[in-house]
């Protein structure tokens, strides 16, 4: 487990910073205004949120004068697929291992 | 045969095995066989019974799977709730007597947050994100 996907798996593990993710995925750059209407919660909370996503890695800001823009860095969830493969080496290394013992146990 | 598709949000292992059920079913549930293919383990097959896996200790994890017997069925099903790493899922293991031997088949499922349990109001859980994550994952290639 590595700092960078122990920051991944906390940062996602909060529903509204799961929400606020999956917005800018799937309709692109907007507004921390924008976010915070959709949110139904405070301007500072959704800001707060937003600095705890972009510490992970997971959005992106653009400062445009006096608003600032979001947009989601997908390539930052790398860590949990790869987490999610590892589970599976995991349990196929485990299922060897059973066979294994299958074989040297009394019927 | 592997699918860690049907993507990331439940992982799915199933191997046929020339050995009865009986036999598969006691290496899956003595606490000393157990640990001779899977990990060390304090666990009874007792539904409800809470016990914990522990795997060698790595940086920023203790190794331990803090875990809760769900299902018994002797010989037939298994299953037990598999967290760790902020993450609860659920695996169960169902056992198909076949001609040769048994279907074995491991599924983990559910992966979803430990925070989310604790959350009932929550209108959007892991799962749903997990099933989100297949779309991005999809647009990544």
């Amino acid at each position: 487990m590595t700092a960078t996907s122990d920051t991944l798996f906390r940062t996602l593990a909060d529903p509204t910073r799961r929400s606020i993710f999956e917005w800018l995925v799937r309709d692109g750059e907007q507004t921390v205004r924008a976010l915070t209407d959709r949110a139904g919660v405070s301007q500072p909370a959704v800001s707060k949120h937003l600095g705890v996503l972009k510490v992970a890695g997971l959005v992106r800001d653009r400062p445009e004068g006096r608003l600032v823009h979001y947009s989601a860095e997908p390539k930052a969830l790398a860590p949990l697929i790869d987490w999610m493969s590892l589970y599976g080496a995991f349990w196929r290394d485990r299922f060897d291992r059973l066979e294994t013992l299958l074989n040297r146990m009394e019927p | 045969m592997t699918k860690v598709a049907s993507a990331t949000r439940s992982l799915v292992i199933e191997r046929e095995m020339p050995h009865p059920p009986e036999k598969i079913w006691r290496a899956l549930t003595d606490g000393a066989l157990i640990e001779q293919w899977l990990l060390k383990n304090d666990f009874k097959p007792v539904p409800g019974h809470q016990f914990t896996f522990r795997a060698p200790p790595m940086p920023k994890w203790d190794g331990v799977i803090d875990c809760e017997v769900l299902v018994v069925e002797p010989n037939a099903r298994l299953s037990y709730g598999w967290a760790s790493l902020g993450l609860k899922t659920v695996v169960a293991w169902t056992l198909t007597p076949t001609t040769g031997g048994t279907h074995v088949r491991m599924e983990q499922s559910g992966f979803r947050s430990d925070e989310d349990a604790n959350y009932k109001g929550a209108s959007y859980g892991w799962q749903r994100f997990i099933e989100g994550l297949e779309r991005v994952v999809g647009g990544l290639a």
